[in-house]
């Protein structure tokens, strides 16, 4: 099944041989940048920011700009109609015939779902609250694709806010299709990873989970090494917050322990979590992670648009 | 025994499980109705030791879909002529539209309210939840 019209709203909505088809091109693209440089000239990337966020917002923006296409949108609900009171739905029905591909970010879980349902254009959700952000877990996977040559086989740690972290709860669903994926959980014990996607887990996929509070138990066995923020205001007590912050803070120290080819990867932006002396180490990819974040928009809004990827190149 | 006299025309909801009874009544709004109705309560049952009955003389719309989710046992018996002329089982629906709200206090569903909340039947540690079709989030039905 082509990609060209369909949404993004969740990163299960795509199989594995569809997930493949991006990660291909978005290699291409990383290869080949300047050949792709015109193949969404005429066309106009739809961002619709009810929320801010930078990062996002640039990187979809970067990525039509660099495909030749163009850019329309608001980065604040409070400069838009949506500050006059009109729904996603009438907004996303006008909006449709002003772009031919969408971005949609909003605090409120499901939006994005709700505008695929009035929209003419495909929607890619840029994140809707707490719930899914599907073109980092495309980012992350990708990342993994180029630095460890493959998605499976792989033992993949992730380390921190494990209970609130969608970041975690999208990629760890995505990679729990790939075969011999085993998980290690670090986190303190009010921070774990949901029971309900930890069964889900087991029952559909049987892959490998071990959880631990300690790093620097399992650092030697990870081949990639997924760290998130933890805040203060998570922990229950001041005691656990003092006791435990340290152990999840990457250092040069606790690196050292690493096997040699392990990536350190982070969704960014990073508070704490990683020293900076952990920047120049070869095993700190996160800079380059988001560089990759580009690229794999590239491919998917070029994908999702249908244009022809092979005119160019 | 109390005895209740059958009806001539109309609907008796039936293997209401007992106590669910006085909630289905107020879930139809039997009390605000002008025709014939009883609620009867603790009936013995061979199949499920004591049930509700409702016995409703006048032919309404039932939502089958929603006796259905308060309580999969239910039987509703049309009865014409003093004669069941149809007979339907209820069934826990696979998908709901519109009978309840999602419990996420964060989903789009609450905020906009030409949306209808959706689920989709999911069962999790052998108990029955719905899953919004927006924001994922397991939602149990009760009344």
């Amino acid at each position: 099944m082509s990609l060209k019209g369909r949404h993004l709203i969740d990163p299960n909505d795509f199989t594995m041989e569809e997930l493949n088809e991006i990660f291909n091109l978005a290699d291409r693209m990383v290869e080949e940048r300047d050949a792709f440089g015109e193949i969404c000239k005429g066309k106009i990337l739809g961002t619709l920011f009810y929320e801010p966020s930078t990062r996002t917002r640039l990187s979809f923006e970067s990525a039509m700009l660099r495909m030749g296409g163009k850019v329309l949108g608001f980065s604040d609900a409070g400069t838009s109609s949506v500050s006059k009171g009109e729904s996603i739905a009438d907004t996303i029905r006008v909006l449709s015939s002003y772009a031919d591909v969408m971005v949609m970010r909003h605090p409120k879980e499901g939006a994005p779902k709700l505008a695929s349902e009035y929209s003419f254009i495909p929607v890619i959700n840029g994140g809707d609250g707490g719930h899914q952000h599907p073109t980092q877990t495309l980012t992350d996977m990708l990342t993994i694709r180029r630095y460890k040559g493959t998605l499976e086989n792989q033992t993949i740690a992730f380390c921190g806010d494990l209970k609130f972290g969608r970041t975690v709860h999208s990629l760890i669903s995505a990679l729990s299709n790939y075969k011999g994926s085993k998980f290690v959980l670090i986190s303190p014990a009010e921070l774990r990873l949901p029971g309900h996607l930890k069964s889900s887990l087991l029952e559909k996929h049987n892959v490998s989970i071990y959880e631990t509070e300690s790093l620097e138990e399992v650092i030697n066995q990870i081949d990639v090494l997924y760290m998130t923020r933890i805040q203060k205001e998570r922990f229950f007590n001041e005691a656990d917050y003092m006791r435990l912050k340290d152990s999840y803070i990457l250092d040069r120290h606790k690196l050292k322990d690493s096997k040699e080819d392990m990536l350190v990867m982070h969704p960014l932006p990073r508070v704490n979590e990683i020293s900076y002396d952990v920047d120049d180490d070869k095993r700190a990819i996160y800079f380059k992670q988001a560089e990759l974040g580009i690229y794999v928009r590239m491919a998917l809004i070029a994908l999702l648009l249908g244009v022809n990827v092979n005119a160019y190149s | 025994m109390l005895t209740v006299n059958s009806i001539n025309c109309g609907i008796v909801i039936d293997h209401i499980t007992a106590g669910n009874g006085i909630k289905i009544f107020e879930k139809l709004k039997l009390d605000e109705v002008n025709f014939p109705v009883v609620l009867l309560i603790n009936v013995p049952s061979s199949k499920l030791g004591k049930k509700d009955i409702i016995k409703i003389e006048n032919k309404i719309d039932v939502d089958i879909t929603m006796l259905g989710l308060i309580d999969p046992e239910i039987t509703v018996n049309i009865i014409e002529n003093d004669k069941i002329v149809k007979k339907m089982n209820t069934v826990i629906p696979k998908e709901v539209q519109g009978l309840f709200k999602c419990k996420n206090p964060r989903c789009v569903s609450n905020f906009d309210e030409y949306v209808t909340p959706k689920f989709r039947l999911v069962k999790a540690n052998g108990k029955i939840h719905y899953r919004c079709n927006y924001c994922e989030e397991l939602t149990s039905y009760s009344i």
